[in-house]
Protein backbone atom coordinates (compact mmCIF):
# COMPACT_ATOMS: atom_id res chain seq x y z
CA UNK A 1 0.00 0.00 0.00
CA UNK A 2 0.99 3.35 -1.31
CA UNK A 3 0.98 6.15 1.26
CA UNK A 4 1.16 9.36 -0.16
CA UNK A 5 1.84 12.86 1.63
CA UNK A 6 -1.79 13.61 2.16
CA UNK A 7 -2.52 10.05 3.66
CA UNK A 8 0.32 11.07 6.50
CA UNK A 9 -1.27 14.58 7.45
CA UNK A 10 -5.28 13.13 7.29
CA UNK A 11 -4.17 10.64 9.49
CA UNK A 12 -2.27 12.53 12.01
CA UNK A 13 -4.72 15.47 11.62
CA UNK A 14 -7.49 12.42 13.04
CA UNK A 15 -5.67 11.54 15.97
CA UNK A 16 -4.87 15.36 16.26
CA UNK A 17 -8.17 15.05 17.40
CA UNK A 18 -7.63 13.15 20.79
CA UNK A 19 -4.68 15.19 21.60
CA UNK A 20 -7.37 18.00 21.63
CA UNK A 21 -9.94 16.24 23.36
CA UNK A 22 -7.28 15.08 25.97
CA UNK A 23 -5.90 18.50 26.71
CA UNK A 24 -9.62 19.78 26.96
CA UNK A 25 -10.23 17.00 29.44
CA UNK A 26 -7.06 17.49 31.72
CA UNK A 27 -8.12 21.43 31.76
CA UNK A 28 -11.52 20.94 32.14
CA UNK A 29 -10.58 18.25 34.88
CA UNK A 30 -7.14 19.37 36.37
CA UNK A 31 -9.01 23.41 36.61
CA UNK A 32 -11.56 22.00 38.74
CA UNK A 33 -9.55 19.68 40.83
CA UNK A 34 -6.69 22.57 41.34
CA UNK A 35 -9.51 25.44 42.44
CA UNK A 36 -10.26 22.78 45.11
CA UNK A 37 -6.65 22.28 45.78
CA UNK A 38 -6.21 26.37 45.97
CA UNK A 39 -8.50 26.40 48.77
CA UNK A 40 -7.05 23.56 50.73
CA UNK A 41 -3.69 26.01 49.99
CA UNK A 42 -5.00 28.91 51.15
CA UNK A 43 -7.48 27.26 54.03
CA UNK A 44 -6.79 28.18 58.18
CA UNK A 45 -5.85 24.81 59.06
CA UNK A 46 -2.16 24.11 58.79
CA UNK A 47 -2.48 20.03 57.58
CA UNK A 48 -4.24 21.07 54.86
CA UNK A 49 -1.91 23.97 53.72
CA UNK A 50 0.90 21.81 54.10
CA UNK A 51 -0.74 18.86 52.61
CA UNK A 52 -1.93 20.83 49.57
CA UNK A 53 1.73 22.55 49.09
CA UNK A 54 2.99 18.56 49.25
CA UNK A 55 0.87 17.52 46.37
CA UNK A 56 2.06 20.68 44.81
CA UNK A 57 5.58 20.14 44.98
CA UNK A 58 6.06 15.92 44.58
CA UNK A 59 4.05 16.73 41.09
CA UNK A 60 6.37 19.55 40.28
CA UNK A 61 9.16 17.85 41.53
CA UNK A 62 8.81 14.44 39.62
CA UNK A 63 8.90 13.48 35.76
CA UNK A 64 5.10 13.72 34.05
CA UNK A 65 5.73 10.29 32.99
CA UNK A 66 6.39 8.55 36.19
CA UNK A 67 2.98 10.32 37.80
CA UNK A 68 1.44 8.35 34.39
CA UNK A 69 3.11 5.22 35.01
CA UNK A 70 1.83 5.27 38.50
CA UNK A 71 -1.30 5.77 37.79
CA UNK A 72 -1.24 3.33 34.51
CA UNK A 73 0.17 0.66 37.29
CA UNK A 74 -1.43 1.80 40.20
CA UNK A 75 -5.47 1.91 39.69
CA UNK A 76 -5.34 -1.65 38.53
CA UNK A 77 -4.04 -2.24 42.29
CA UNK A 78 -7.06 -0.57 43.49
CA UNK A 79 -9.12 -2.73 41.62
CA UNK A 80 -10.08 -1.08 38.45
CA UNK A 81 -10.23 -1.44 35.11
CA UNK A 82 -7.79 0.48 33.28
CA UNK A 83 -7.70 1.50 29.53
CA UNK A 84 -4.87 3.89 28.11
CA UNK A 85 -7.31 7.09 27.84
CA UNK A 86 -8.87 6.57 31.47
CA UNK A 87 -5.11 6.56 32.53
CA UNK A 88 -3.82 9.34 30.44
CA UNK A 89 -7.18 11.66 31.26
CA UNK A 90 -6.59 10.72 35.02
CA UNK A 91 -2.42 11.63 35.06
CA UNK A 92 -3.44 14.76 33.51
CA UNK A 93 -5.98 15.93 35.26
CA UNK A 94 -3.57 15.03 38.80
CA UNK A 95 -0.52 16.52 37.30
CA UNK A 96 -2.67 20.26 35.97
CA UNK A 97 -4.79 20.54 39.67
CA UNK A 98 -1.09 20.74 40.59
CA UNK A 99 0.22 23.57 38.54
CA UNK A 100 -2.81 25.38 37.86
CA UNK A 101 -3.47 25.30 41.98
CA UNK A 102 0.13 26.68 42.18
CA UNK A 103 -0.40 29.64 39.69
CA UNK A 104 -3.56 30.69 40.62
CA UNK A 105 -2.10 31.07 44.55
CA UNK A 106 0.40 33.69 42.81
CA UNK A 107 -2.38 35.32 41.40
CA UNK A 108 -4.61 35.27 44.97
CA UNK A 109 -1.56 36.32 46.60
CA UNK A 110 -1.09 39.24 44.42
CA UNK A 111 -3.92 40.82 45.76
CA UNK A 112 -2.94 43.33 48.49
CA UNK A 113 -3.83 42.27 51.90
CA UNK A 114 -5.96 45.46 52.76
CA UNK A 115 -8.55 43.80 50.25
CA UNK A 116 -8.67 41.15 52.78
CA UNK A 117 -8.95 43.21 55.86
CA UNK A 118 -11.51 45.76 53.54
CA UNK A 119 -13.55 42.26 53.05
CA UNK A 120 -13.71 41.35 56.96
CA UNK A 121 -14.61 45.07 57.69
CA UNK A 122 -17.43 44.50 55.78
CA UNK A 123 -18.58 41.23 58.00
CA UNK A 124 -18.33 39.11 54.95
CA UNK A 125 -17.58 35.40 55.75
CA UNK A 126 -13.82 33.50 54.60
CA UNK A 127 -16.06 32.01 51.51
CA UNK A 128 -17.42 34.86 50.75
CA UNK A 129 -14.37 37.19 51.07
CA UNK A 130 -12.86 34.74 47.93
CA UNK A 131 -15.74 34.53 46.15
CA UNK A 132 -17.13 38.75 45.87
CA UNK A 133 -13.67 40.63 46.39
CA UNK A 134 -10.45 38.57 45.59
CA UNK A 135 -11.28 35.97 43.13
CA UNK A 136 -12.72 38.68 40.93
CA UNK A 137 -9.41 40.42 41.06
CA UNK A 138 -7.02 37.44 40.76
CA UNK A 139 -9.12 35.88 38.07
CA UNK A 140 -8.44 39.08 35.94
CA UNK A 141 -4.30 38.55 36.46
CA UNK A 142 -4.91 34.56 36.61
CA UNK A 143 -5.82 34.67 32.59
CA UNK A 144 -2.68 35.03 31.25
CA UNK A 145 -0.74 32.28 33.00
CA UNK A 146 -3.30 30.26 32.59
CA UNK A 147 -3.44 30.83 28.90
CA UNK A 148 0.03 29.76 29.03
CA UNK A 149 -0.40 26.83 30.84
CA UNK A 150 -2.37 25.34 27.82
CA UNK A 151 0.68 24.99 25.82
CA UNK A 152 2.24 22.91 28.34
CA UNK A 153 -0.56 20.95 29.02
CA UNK A 154 -0.99 20.20 25.52
CA UNK A 155 2.49 19.04 24.73
CA UNK A 156 2.53 17.02 28.24
CA UNK A 157 -0.66 15.36 26.33
CA UNK A 158 2.41 13.82 24.26
CA UNK A 159 3.68 11.48 26.80
CA UNK A 160 0.31 9.66 27.38
CA UNK A 161 1.86 7.98 23.87
CA UNK A 162 4.05 6.13 25.86
CA UNK A 163 1.26 4.28 28.15
CA UNK A 164 -0.41 3.34 24.84
CA UNK A 165 -2.96 5.68 24.25
CA UNK A 166 -3.55 6.41 20.50
CA UNK A 167 -2.73 10.52 20.04
CA UNK A 168 -0.59 12.21 17.45
CA UNK A 169 2.80 10.89 18.91
CA UNK A 170 1.61 7.71 18.97
CA UNK A 171 -0.06 7.69 15.72
CA UNK A 172 3.06 9.39 14.06
CA UNK A 173 5.10 6.09 15.26
CA UNK A 174 2.60 3.67 13.66
CA UNK A 175 2.83 5.74 10.35
CA UNK A 176 6.47 6.19 10.86
CA UNK A 177 6.15 2.16 11.05
CA UNK A 178 4.65 1.25 7.66
CA UNK A 179 5.91 4.46 5.66
CA UNK A 180 9.64 5.09 6.73
CA UNK A 181 9.23 8.12 5.74
CA UNK A 182 10.35 9.13 9.04
CA UNK A 183 11.71 12.79 8.48
CA UNK A 184 8.24 13.64 6.78
CA UNK A 185 6.29 12.44 9.60
CA UNK A 186 8.14 13.58 12.28
CA UNK A 187 8.42 17.38 10.89
CA UNK A 188 4.40 17.33 10.05
CA UNK A 189 4.14 16.02 13.55
CA UNK A 190 6.22 18.89 15.00
CA UNK A 191 4.36 21.10 12.66
CA UNK A 192 1.18 20.28 14.22
CA UNK A 193 2.01 20.63 17.53
CA UNK A 194 3.05 24.08 16.65
CA UNK A 195 -0.36 25.03 14.79
CA UNK A 196 -2.04 23.78 17.99
CA UNK A 197 0.56 25.26 20.73
CA UNK A 198 1.75 28.85 18.82
CA UNK A 199 -2.07 30.66 18.93
CA UNK A 200 -2.35 29.96 22.62
CA UNK A 201 1.45 31.46 23.44
CA UNK A 202 0.57 34.27 21.12
CA UNK A 203 -2.82 34.88 23.26
CA UNK A 204 -1.23 34.46 26.41
CA UNK A 205 1.42 37.09 25.47
CA UNK A 206 -1.24 39.42 24.13
CA UNK A 207 -3.42 39.09 27.54
CA UNK A 208 -0.34 40.23 29.74
CA UNK A 209 0.80 43.17 27.48
CA UNK A 210 -2.95 44.07 27.78
CA UNK A 211 -3.21 43.30 31.60
CA UNK A 212 0.45 45.19 32.20
CA UNK A 213 -1.09 48.69 29.90
CA UNK A 214 -4.53 48.83 31.93
CA UNK A 215 -2.47 48.51 35.22
CA UNK A 216 -0.37 51.30 34.35
CA UNK B 1 -8.09 -5.90 48.79
CA UNK B 2 -6.02 -8.91 47.53
CA UNK B 3 -3.01 -7.39 45.88
CA UNK B 4 -0.23 -6.04 48.55
CA UNK B 5 2.95 -4.40 47.26
CA UNK B 6 6.31 -6.13 47.49
CA UNK B 7 9.73 -4.51 47.93
CA UNK B 8 12.19 -7.64 48.10
CA UNK B 9 12.87 -7.04 44.57
CA UNK B 10 14.95 -4.04 45.49
CA UNK B 11 18.25 -5.11 46.80
CA UNK B 12 18.61 -6.91 43.32
CA UNK B 13 18.05 -3.68 41.59
CA UNK B 14 20.17 -1.11 43.69
CA UNK B 15 23.00 -1.60 41.23
CA UNK B 16 20.85 -0.92 38.06
CA UNK B 17 19.01 2.48 39.51
CA UNK B 18 22.54 3.80 40.43
CA UNK B 19 23.56 3.09 37.03
CA UNK B 20 20.54 4.66 35.93
CA UNK B 21 20.68 7.51 38.38
CA UNK B 22 24.31 8.05 36.98
CA UNK B 23 23.50 8.47 32.96
CA UNK B 24 20.76 10.67 34.32
CA UNK B 25 23.30 12.80 36.26
CA UNK B 26 25.41 12.55 33.29
CA UNK B 27 22.99 14.08 31.09
CA UNK B 28 22.06 16.34 32.79
CA UNK B 29 25.53 17.96 33.49
CA UNK B 30 26.42 17.99 29.96
CA UNK B 31 22.81 19.25 28.75
CA UNK B 32 23.66 21.93 31.64
CA UNK B 33 26.87 23.01 30.24
CA UNK B 34 26.46 23.29 26.46
CA UNK B 35 23.02 24.55 27.43
CA UNK B 36 23.68 27.05 29.25
CA UNK B 37 26.78 28.51 27.27
CA UNK B 38 24.16 28.23 24.13
CA UNK B 39 21.75 30.37 26.04
CA UNK B 40 24.06 33.30 26.55
CA UNK B 41 25.21 33.18 22.99
CA UNK B 42 21.67 33.38 21.94
CA UNK B 43 20.47 35.67 24.02
CA UNK B 44 23.10 37.74 22.59
CA UNK B 45 22.19 37.28 18.97
CA UNK B 46 18.55 38.07 19.95
CA UNK B 47 19.21 41.15 21.24
CA UNK B 48 21.90 42.09 18.10
CA UNK B 49 21.35 45.01 15.72
CA UNK B 50 21.72 42.14 12.86
CA UNK B 51 17.94 41.69 12.08
CA UNK B 52 18.50 38.37 10.55
CA UNK B 53 20.15 36.84 13.18
CA UNK B 54 18.00 38.21 15.75
CA UNK B 55 14.51 36.43 13.98
CA UNK B 56 16.92 33.15 13.84
CA UNK B 57 17.14 33.09 17.20
CA UNK B 58 13.77 34.38 17.31
CA UNK B 59 12.45 31.83 15.18
CA UNK B 60 14.18 28.63 17.03
CA UNK B 61 12.76 29.99 20.15
CA UNK B 62 9.13 29.70 19.07
CA UNK B 63 9.75 26.63 17.36
CA UNK B 64 11.11 24.59 20.59
CA UNK B 65 8.31 26.05 22.86
CA UNK B 66 6.01 25.51 21.26
CA UNK B 67 6.40 21.55 20.14
CA UNK B 68 6.91 18.74 23.20
CA UNK B 69 10.36 17.56 24.08
CA UNK B 70 9.73 14.02 23.12
CA UNK B 71 8.57 15.19 19.79
CA UNK B 72 12.09 17.41 19.47
CA UNK B 73 13.79 14.23 20.67
CA UNK B 74 11.80 11.78 18.12
CA UNK B 75 12.76 13.87 15.26
CA UNK B 76 16.05 13.84 15.95
CA UNK B 77 16.15 10.10 16.92
CA UNK B 78 13.99 8.65 13.83
CA UNK B 79 13.55 11.83 11.89
CA UNK B 80 16.86 13.18 10.72
CA UNK B 81 18.16 9.27 9.55
CA UNK B 82 15.47 9.68 7.06
CA UNK B 83 17.89 12.68 5.08
CA UNK B 84 20.97 10.11 5.70
CA UNK B 85 21.85 12.04 9.36
CA UNK B 86 21.83 9.46 11.85
CA UNK B 87 23.12 10.17 15.60
CA UNK B 88 23.83 7.78 18.77
CA UNK B 89 21.12 7.38 21.61
CA UNK B 90 23.23 9.27 23.86
CA UNK B 91 24.23 12.24 21.43
CA UNK B 92 20.81 12.10 19.94
CA UNK B 93 19.12 12.59 23.68
CA UNK B 94 22.07 15.19 24.49
CA UNK B 95 21.41 17.21 21.49
CA UNK B 96 17.16 17.81 22.20
CA UNK B 97 18.23 18.36 26.07
CA UNK B 98 20.40 20.83 24.47
CA UNK B 99 18.12 22.51 22.38
CA UNK B 100 15.03 22.53 24.87
CA UNK B 101 17.06 23.84 27.57
CA UNK B 102 18.43 26.68 25.20
CA UNK B 103 15.48 28.13 24.03
CA UNK B 104 13.75 28.44 27.49
CA UNK B 105 17.72 29.87 28.62
CA UNK B 106 17.71 32.18 25.94
CA UNK B 107 14.73 33.95 27.03
CA UNK B 108 15.20 33.79 30.65
CA UNK B 109 19.07 35.21 29.79
CA UNK B 110 17.27 37.83 27.37
CA UNK B 111 14.76 39.18 30.50
CA UNK B 112 18.09 39.27 32.33
CA UNK B 113 19.95 41.31 30.06
CA UNK B 114 17.30 43.63 29.54
CA UNK B 115 17.36 44.20 32.97
CA UNK B 116 20.65 45.34 33.46
CA UNK B 117 20.72 49.49 32.74
CA UNK B 118 22.58 51.05 30.02
CA UNK B 119 23.97 53.24 32.11
CA UNK B 120 25.94 50.20 32.95
CA UNK B 121 27.19 49.59 29.17
CA UNK B 122 28.01 52.93 28.78
CA UNK B 123 29.90 53.35 32.13
CA UNK B 124 32.13 50.39 30.90
CA UNK B 125 32.80 52.11 27.09
CA UNK B 126 33.48 54.89 29.08
CA UNK B 127 36.37 52.88 30.90
CA UNK B 128 37.84 52.23 27.45
CA UNK B 129 37.01 48.26 28.05
CA UNK B 130 36.43 46.60 24.51
CA UNK B 131 32.38 46.42 23.82
CA UNK B 132 33.03 42.16 24.24
CA UNK B 133 34.94 42.69 27.75
CA UNK B 134 31.74 44.85 28.60
CA UNK B 135 29.32 42.68 27.41
CA UNK B 136 31.51 39.71 29.89
CA UNK B 137 32.61 41.36 32.46
CA UNK B 138 30.29 43.94 32.95
CA UNK B 139 26.92 43.13 31.82
CA UNK B 140 26.57 39.63 31.64
CA UNK B 141 27.70 38.81 35.17
CA UNK B 142 25.11 41.32 36.56
CA UNK B 143 22.22 39.43 34.16
CA UNK B 144 23.00 35.78 35.45
CA UNK B 145 23.01 37.51 38.89
CA UNK B 146 18.94 37.96 38.13
CA UNK B 147 18.44 35.32 36.67
CA UNK B 148 20.34 32.30 38.06
CA UNK B 149 17.12 31.05 40.53
CA UNK B 150 14.66 30.82 37.11
CA UNK B 151 17.42 29.05 35.10
CA UNK B 152 18.06 26.38 37.75
CA UNK B 153 14.61 25.83 37.53
CA UNK B 154 14.48 25.21 34.01
CA UNK B 155 17.34 22.91 34.21
CA UNK B 156 15.49 20.98 37.06
CA UNK B 157 12.80 20.65 34.62
CA UNK B 158 14.80 19.28 32.18
CA UNK B 159 16.18 16.54 34.30
CA UNK B 160 12.75 15.57 35.14
CA UNK B 161 11.91 16.20 31.52
CA UNK B 162 14.54 13.99 30.43
CA UNK B 163 12.88 10.63 31.24
CA UNK B 164 11.64 10.20 27.91
CA UNK B 165 15.02 9.75 26.79
CA UNK B 166 14.09 6.34 27.86
CA UNK B 167 12.13 5.86 24.83
CA UNK B 168 15.14 5.80 22.35
CA UNK B 169 17.39 3.57 24.56
CA UNK B 170 19.29 5.89 26.45
CA UNK B 171 20.06 3.67 30.10
CA UNK B 172 19.06 6.42 32.11
CA UNK B 173 17.06 6.13 35.50
CA UNK B 174 13.57 5.39 33.71
CA UNK B 175 15.03 2.95 31.55
CA UNK B 176 16.46 0.94 34.04
CA UNK B 177 12.73 1.40 35.72
CA UNK B 178 11.42 -0.18 32.56
CA UNK B 179 13.74 -3.48 32.43
CA UNK B 180 13.52 -3.73 36.21
CA UNK B 181 9.41 -4.24 35.82
CA UNK B 182 9.79 -6.26 33.18
CA UNK B 183 11.82 -8.32 35.31
CA UNK B 184 9.87 -8.40 38.81
CA UNK B 185 6.43 -7.90 37.58
CA UNK B 186 6.34 -5.03 40.04
CA UNK B 187 5.98 -1.87 37.81
CA UNK B 188 3.95 0.13 40.55
CA UNK B 189 6.12 -0.59 43.07
CA UNK B 190 9.61 -0.09 41.07
CA UNK B 191 8.33 3.21 39.62
CA UNK B 192 7.18 4.45 42.87
CA UNK B 193 10.79 4.00 44.06
CA UNK B 194 11.70 5.63 40.79
CA UNK B 195 9.42 9.00 41.08
CA UNK B 196 10.97 9.22 44.91
CA UNK B 197 14.85 8.84 43.46
CA UNK B 198 13.53 11.79 40.83
CA UNK B 199 12.26 13.85 43.71
CA UNK B 200 15.47 13.47 45.77
CA UNK B 201 17.38 14.40 42.54
CA UNK B 202 15.17 17.28 41.72
CA UNK B 203 15.34 18.42 45.07
CA UNK B 204 19.62 17.62 44.91
CA UNK B 205 20.26 19.35 42.36
CA UNK B 206 18.23 22.83 42.94
CA UNK B 207 20.31 22.78 45.68
CA UNK B 208 23.62 22.20 43.86
CA UNK B 209 22.77 24.73 41.09
CA UNK B 210 21.92 27.33 43.73
CA UNK B 211 24.88 26.91 45.83
CA UNK B 212 27.44 26.35 42.84
CA UNK B 213 25.46 29.60 41.36
CA UNK B 214 25.77 31.75 44.28
CA UNK B 215 29.90 30.81 44.37
CA UNK B 216 30.34 31.31 40.84
CA UNK B 217 28.56 34.70 40.73
CA UNK B 218 30.21 35.93 44.09
CA UNK B 219 27.30 36.57 45.77
CA UNK B 220 28.52 34.25 49.10
CA UNK B 221 27.31 31.41 50.37
CA UNK B 222 24.03 32.89 51.67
Amino acid sequence: MEFTLWDILRNLLLAARWTVVLSLAGFLCGGLAGGLLLALRLAKAKPLRIGAKLYIEVFQGTPLLMQLFLVFFGLPLLGFDVQPWLAAGVGLTLAASAYLAEIWRGCVEAIPLGQWDAAASLGLHPLQKLRFVILPQALRIAVAPTVGFLVQLVKSTALTSIIGFRELVQTANVINNATFASFTVYSMLAVIYFVLCYPLTAASRLLERRLRLSSQ
Amino acid sequence: MATSLEFGWLSDAAGALAHGVATTIFLIAVTTLFGGALSVAAAAARRSRVAWLSGLVAAYVELVRNTPFIVQLFFIFFGLPGIGVRLDAVPAAILAMTINLSAYGTEIVRAGLDAVTSGQREAGLALGLRPRAVFLRVVLPQALRAIFPALTSQIVITMLESAVVSQIAVRDLTYEADLIQSRTFRAFETYAVVTVIYLVLSLLLRRVLFAGGRRALGLGAG
